[in-house]
Order: structure tokens, then C-alpha cells, then sequence
């Protein structure tokens, strides 16, 4: 096994996710912190976003996403740091000053207004003609495939269609930034997922930058090009999907982004690629590819998803290998889930592509069968919390 | 071991069907012992004929069943006329000024914090822990030409006026500019709890997404906020105008003797002149005037929403 490909690969996700431009970023948020009497809501937040992007804030509930939203849009004002876009300071500018459009988690829809009203509404205070605001709610009607809808209520359409009228309205003055708060949280998943794939769309028709906050972490990873992840106000790590999946830098992280499994360990000694880790659960040592900051004997935490893990009904001789019992398992079809106990008690999860046609009783491992669980050194995460 | 029914039949039909009906008959029956019999019996008297006797009216005589004299009256006297007039202009004054004051009251209400909001509310609805005959005695020691009030006021006139049209006080007993005063002063809150209910309803996000779409806030007021307030204003000025219109303790304690309003005309007619035929076609007169704009309405704001119903029920 060669470790060179994926270090290079994690060479490139690291530069693109801390991508250092020349000029400034197109949206810059600089240390921006709020609070509500003695509570901390949004902990000293810094974060550039560039032109274009669809950029994502995830995070749990109550972690301070809608805030930091309402910062941006000029609802909530900052107890410290400054908001730029476009290199303009926004941080004092009223909401109806800002070049920045909200859609809202309840859409807030004007009940009293036709659909074409409410896509209207933002634009009587453009300066345009008649002709011009007609023409371009007559864009947003069809951008959002509601043409036939124009002269309808809030109240006589659908949950998705009153969705698609809060995009148009939002979009309809062109703004340089769009905030969406949890966009899809009132659809059900099949539209949602049909959703998702229109907001890209119209996000690449348009150009407009998107910050999207969503407690979907499935949602993040489709939509956007970048995420952030937020805990208690702060933000805990920031870049790719890819990035954030693969090399999470907290437990936090690693736990919120799909499933893992978490060892304590101490390391044992530390070499270029690998690095020897004691594994008290495992009743021995593994490696896993190095980490910059790790000392020897510092103690750490050891991660793997369960689709790294690979299980087998025989000793794979290979240097990362621990020995478990099948406790449980279950067949979805496209893949397996089996839960191993290690000698020590731990239940590990191991995921488990059936990249084969199996027969009846065929099964890799079956209940209470002993197997081998084996994993490349470069998928074993180092955390050094 | 079943025990056999003791139920009686009322017993049964009470637990299968009965309360729900008993529910919904319960205000009909009121309001027909205490409303459309009366109003029948009053509807009845109005063509009646006025005799010495007690009661001091009867049906027959040179007019069997049907005597219209009255409603000839009540069109061809100006007494009556004016006095609906009266009566209406100042219900229609007293309706917009408490609206002018009660709207911002209303909307102030729901823009502050809870526990301020209670206090608030209390002050608007402690006034009517005092006898309301009080309160207007009180109005009355107002506005005599050596209170206080009239003193301040009269300075501030006397203030803004050349010095030669200086007065000593200010007249404002027994004028109309007083009856609309107390009217105002006694019934904000009617106007004001009905706005507040109407306005706390409303959804505060409604007025970020406008502003968020580039309203100032006193657009996002127009646009957003008035708007959905008309069924408040509707309700608060109904509940004004119609008493108002009606009234008749206000209007005697601080009203002008030469300009009745129409609850004094029904009074006297009824005490002084004890013409209750006369005084029965004046209060169905009033009812008619009141009611019949009100059913109109009624009749085609149900209609609309009718139509919204449909036309939103034939895609759903
Ligand atoms: N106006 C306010 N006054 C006091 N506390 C507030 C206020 N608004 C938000 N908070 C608190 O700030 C924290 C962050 O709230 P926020 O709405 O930003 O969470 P969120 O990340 O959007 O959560 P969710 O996913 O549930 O929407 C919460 O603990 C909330 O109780
Ligand atoms: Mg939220």
C-alpha cells in the first residue's frame, strides 16, 4: 500500500478549502460576535465567502445559524466584529440598505398580495419602468415555473409552489447575496430532493452567491460548494464536503458529518507517512497516516467511518487488523451494516458494499461469527481532542 | 351481571346528540327572548295608536291593526331628522378620533415586552372599574369654565390667537365638541381591544421580509401592517359607532339641549312626552339606520370570502 496518493489528494483539498486570492473575498465576515444579555449566540465568526458560491452553514439546532443570517441581512446588529460585502462595510446599514435578500424558513409570503404582487414588491423601489419590473416578474414567474400561478394567493397554492414564489420574490431585485434559512425544512423529501437540484439551477442561471443554513447534512453536501460547521455559536471547521467528510479536524466534526467510530488512543511513536498509535480497544497498535501537531505519547482519538472498514471471515495479515464478533447485521440491498463487538465490549459499525451477487446463506459474515476487521492506515483519522 | 338501563330517554338523547344542540340553540333562545321579542313588541307599538290610558298606547280605533302617523312624523319633523344627524356626525367623529388615537395605542401595545404589555393592557381597561356616571362627572368638572383644564387650554388658545380674540375661558359644556370628547375618552378602549387582538396576530416576519426588500418602515406600516389590520378597524369601529350613535347618558349629562341626539329624543319621547308609539318608531328607525349598512356588509365580505374558498378549493 502506497500512501502518496492520498496525501497529495488531501494536499489539494486543504489549499482549495483555504484558498488565499490576492483580492479581497467577495462577502468577508470578520470576527463577528452576538450576543443576547450574557448568552453568546454567534462566537467571534470569520469567514470569507467568494462570488458565486453556494455556501452552507450546518450545524444543530440552536447553534446560531439563523443569527448569523439575520446579521447578514441587517436584522440582528453585531455586539462586535464587521460584515463587508463586496468590499463595503454593511455592518450599519438597515436591512432595506443592503444588497442582500432574505428567503425565509416560513417564506413570509404577504397574504393580502397576488403571487405576482409578492414578486413584485421588492422592485417598486428600483428605479425601473412598468415595462422593465413586468418583465422581469414575467422572468421570475417562469425561472420559478409559475406562470399560471400569477394571479393566485399565498393561501390557494401549494407548500412548494408558496417555496418557489419566496425564491422569486427574494431573487426578483437581483441582490448580490442571497440568505436562504433552511429552505427546504417544510417540503417533504422527495421534493425536497427535487428542490435541491432546482435552487442549484437557478443558483447557476443567476450567479447570485448563496449562503444557505441547513441542519441537513446530506442537504449541505448536495448543495453547496463550501460549508462551514457551527457548534455553540462558533464555527468548528470549514471547506469542501469532501474535506470536512474526509478530514474533519474535531471530534465535533467528525461525529456531526455521517457516522464514525471514535477509539482513544495514545501515540506510540511517529513516522514520515505513518504514525503508531495504542489502541487500548483494539488490545494492540494500528497506524494511520500522519497529522501535523501530534506528539508522541500525546493522547488522541482515532476515527473511522464504517464504509473504511473492511470485514472479512479470515485474518487479513495486514498491519491494521482487530478481531470482533458479528453482532447484529442488516441487508439494505446496495450495501450491509454489521455490528462487531471487540473483545473489549466496544460495538464498532462496519459498512459494507455488496459489490457482489450473493446467494441465500452466502453472507461474508453471519450472526455471532468471528471476523477480522481491517483498514488502511490512510483512512484512520488522528484527532487531537 | 349487566345492570339493566335506568336512562331515561332525555338521558340518552342528552349523551348521543343533545348537547351539541342544547350548545347551539342556547344563544338563539337568548337572542330571542331578549332580543327579537322585544324589538317585535317595540316594532309593534311604533304603529300603534297614543292614548291617555296606562299603558298609554292601544291598537284599533280609526286605525285598526297598522297607525303609520309615526313614521309620517319621523320623515316630515325636523326634529327627528337633525337629531339622527347629530347623532351620527358625532358617532362618526368619535369612530375616527378614537381610531386616530387608538390605532398607534394598539400597535404600540404589541411592540413591547410582555410584562410591559400586561401593564398596559391593565391601564387601558381600569378606567371602566370607576362608574362610568363618575367619569363623566369628572368631564364635567373638566371642562367648567374655572378648571384647570378649561384654564390651560384656554391659554394655549389664547397663545396662538392675536391678543385682541384673547378669551377669559373657553364654552365647551353643553356643546358637541364635548359630547364627541367623553364619547372618545369612554370608548378608546372598545377601539383599541379589538385592534390589539387583530394586530398581535400579525406575523412580525411579514415586516422583516418587507424591509428586507427594501421598505423604510413606515412603507413596511402601509404595505404589510394596515392592510391586514382592516378586519381590527372593522371590528374597533363597530364597536364605537354603534353605542356612540346610540348614546344617550353622555349627550344629556354634557350635550347641547338645542341639538339632541337620537338616544335623547327616545327618552323623552318615551318619559316626558310619553308618546311610546312615537318613541318605538324613533328606536326602529335607529335600529334599521345601524343595522341594515352593517348586514349589507356582512353579506358581501361573506360572499368574498366565499369566492376565495372556491377558487382556492378547486385546485386543492
Ligand atoms: N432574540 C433572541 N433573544 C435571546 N436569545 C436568542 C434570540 N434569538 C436567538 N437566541 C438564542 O440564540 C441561540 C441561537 O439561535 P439561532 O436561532 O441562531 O439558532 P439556529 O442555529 O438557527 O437553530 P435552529 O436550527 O433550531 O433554527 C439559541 O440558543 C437561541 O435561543
Ligand atoms: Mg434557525
Amino acid at each position: 500500500m502506497t500512501d502518496i496518493p492520498a496525501i497529495t489528494i488531501d494536499a489539494d483539498l486543504q489549499s482549495a478549502s483555504v484558498k488565499k486570492s490576492a483580492e479581497p473575498s467577495f462577502i468577508r465576515i470578520e470576527g463577528v460576535t452576538k450576543k443576547f444579555g450574557s448568552f453568546t449566540a454567534v462566537n467571534s465568526v470569520t469567514l470569507e465567502i467568494e462570488k458565486g458560491e453556494i455556501f452552507s452553514l450546518l450545524g444543530g439546532s440552536g447553534c446560531g445559524k439563523t443569527t448569523l443570517l439575520r446579521m447578514l441581512a441587517g436584522f440582528e446588529e453585531p455586539t462586535a466584529g464587521r460584515i463587508y460585502i463586496d468590499g463595503q462595510d454593511m455592518t450599519d446599514l438597515p436591512p432595506y440598505e443592503r444588497p442582500v435578500n432574505m428567503m425565509f424558513q416560513s417564506y413570509a409570503l404577504f397574504p393580502h398580495m397576488t403571487v405576482a404582487k409578492n414578486i413584485a414588491y421588492g422592485l417598486k423601489h428600483e428605479r425601473m419602468t412598468a415595462a422593465q419590473r413586468d418583465d422581469r416578474v414575467r422572468n421570475m414567474l417562469d425561472l420559478v415555473q409559475l406562470t399560471d400561478f400569477a394571479a393566485r394567493k399565498p393561501h390557494q397554492i401549494s407548500g412548494g409552489q408558496r417555496q418557489r414564489v419566496a425564491l422569486a420574490r427574494a431573487l426578483a431585485r437581483q441582490p448580490k447575496l442571497l440568505l436562504l434559512d433552511e429552505p427546504l425544512a417544510a417540503l417533504d423529501k422527495k421534493l425536497r430532493e427535487h428542490t435541491q437540484f432546482e435552487l442549484m439551477d437557478i443558483q447557476d442561471k443567476t450567479g447570485t452567491t448563496f449562503i444557505v443554513v441547513t441542519h441537513d447534512q446530506e442537504e449541505a453536501m448536495t448543495l453547496s460548494s463550501r460549508l462551514a460547521v457551527m457548534d455553540k455559536g462558533r464555527i468548528m471547521q470549514i471547506g469542501t464536503a469532501t474535506s470536512v467528510y474526509e478530514y474533519p479536524q474535531s471530534r465535533f466534526v467528525a461525529g456531526f458529518i455521517g457516522s464514525i467510530n471514535i477509539f482513544d488512543g495514545k501515540v506510540v511513536s511517529i513516522g514520515d507517512t505513518t504514525t503508531r498509535v495504542h489502541v487500548p480497544e483494539f488490545g494492540g497498535d494500528i497506524e494511520a497516516r500522519s497529522v501535523e501537531g501530534i506528539e508522541d505519547g500525546a493522547q488522541i482519538s482515532l476515527a473511522i467511518r464504517p464504509e473504511k472498514l473492511t470485514i472479512s471471515r479470515t485474518n487479513p495479515q495486514s498491519a491494521n487488523s482487530i478481531r470482533g464478533i458479528v453482532r447484529d447485521l442488516a441487508y439494505f440491498g446496495k450495501d450491509s451494516l454489521y455490528r462487531v463487538a471487540l473483545p473489549s465490549g466496544h460495538i464498532v459499525s462496519v459498512n459494507s458494499v455488496n459489490a457482489r451477487r450473493i446467494g441465500e446463506n452466502e453472507r461474508v459474515a453471519d450472526w455471532e461469527d468471528e471476523v477480522w476487521l481491517s483498514f488502511d492506515p490512510n483512512s484512520a483519522i488522528l484527532l487531537k481532542d | 351481571m349487566n345492570e339493566p338501563h335506568h336512562d331515561s330517554r332525555f338521558q340518552r338523547w342528552f349523551n348521543r346528540r343533545g348537547w351539541i344542540k342544547i350548545t347551539i340553540a342556547t344563544p338563539y333562545v337568548w337572542l330571542i327572548l331578549f332580543f327579537l321579542l322585544p324589538f317585535a313588541i317595540v316594532l309593534a307599538m311604533s304603529f300603534a295608536t297614543r292614548t291617555p290610558t296606562a299603558p298609554p298606547f292601544s291598537f284599533g280605533g280609526d286605525y285598526p291593526l297598522l297607525n303609520t302617523r309615526t313614521y309620517h312624523r319621523l320623515v316630515e319633523d325636523s326634529l327627528y331628522i337633525r337629531a339622527y344627524l347629530t347623532s351620527i356626525f358625532n358617532a362618526v367623529i368619535a369612530t375616527l378620533m378614537c381610531l386616530l388615537i387608538g390605532y398607534p395605542m394598539a400597535l404600540g401595545l404589541t411592540r413591547v415586552s410582555k410584562s410591559w404589555r400586561n401593564i398596559l393592557l391593565m391601564l387601558v381597561i381600569l378606567p371602566f372599574w370607576t362608574s362610568f356616571l363618575l367619569r363623566v362627572y369628572a368631564w364635567m368638572g373638566l371642562m367648567g369654565t374655572n378648571s384647570w383644564f378649561n384654564k390651560l387650554i384656554t391659554s394655549g388658545y389664547n397663545y396662538l390667537v392675536p391678543a385682541e380674540d384673547a378669551l377669559r375661558y373657553i364654552p365647551m359644556m353643553n356643546t358637541n365638541f364635548a359630547v364627541v370628547l367623553v364619547t372618545v375618552y369612554s370608548y378608546l378602549p372598545f377601539m383599541i381591544l379589538p385592534l390589539f387582538a387583530n394586530l398581535e396576530k400579525l406575523d412580525f416576519t411579514l415586516n422583516e421580509a418587507a424591509m428586507d426588500l427594501g421598505s423604510r418602515p413606515s412603507r413596511v406600516f402601509l404595505d404589510v401592517t394596515l392592510p391586514q389590520s382592516v378586519p381590527g378597524i372593522i371590528a374597533g369601529s363597530m364597536l364605537v359607532f354603534i353605542p356612540a350613535s346610540g348614546e344617550l347618558i353622555i349627550p344629556s349629562l354634557v350635550g347641547s339641549s338645542s341639538r339632541p341626539m337620537i338616544g335623547r329624543v327616545i327618552s323623552d319621547e318615551f318619559a316626558s312626552a310619553r308618546d311610546w308609539p312615537m318613541a318605538s318608531a324613533v328606536a326602529v328607525a335607529l335600529l334599521l339606520l345601524l343595522v341594515v349598512p352593517l348586514m349589507v356588509y356582512t353579506y358581501f365580505d361573506g360572499k368574498a370570502h366565499e369566492k376565495i374558498k372556491s377558487s382556492g378549493g378547486a385546485d386543492a
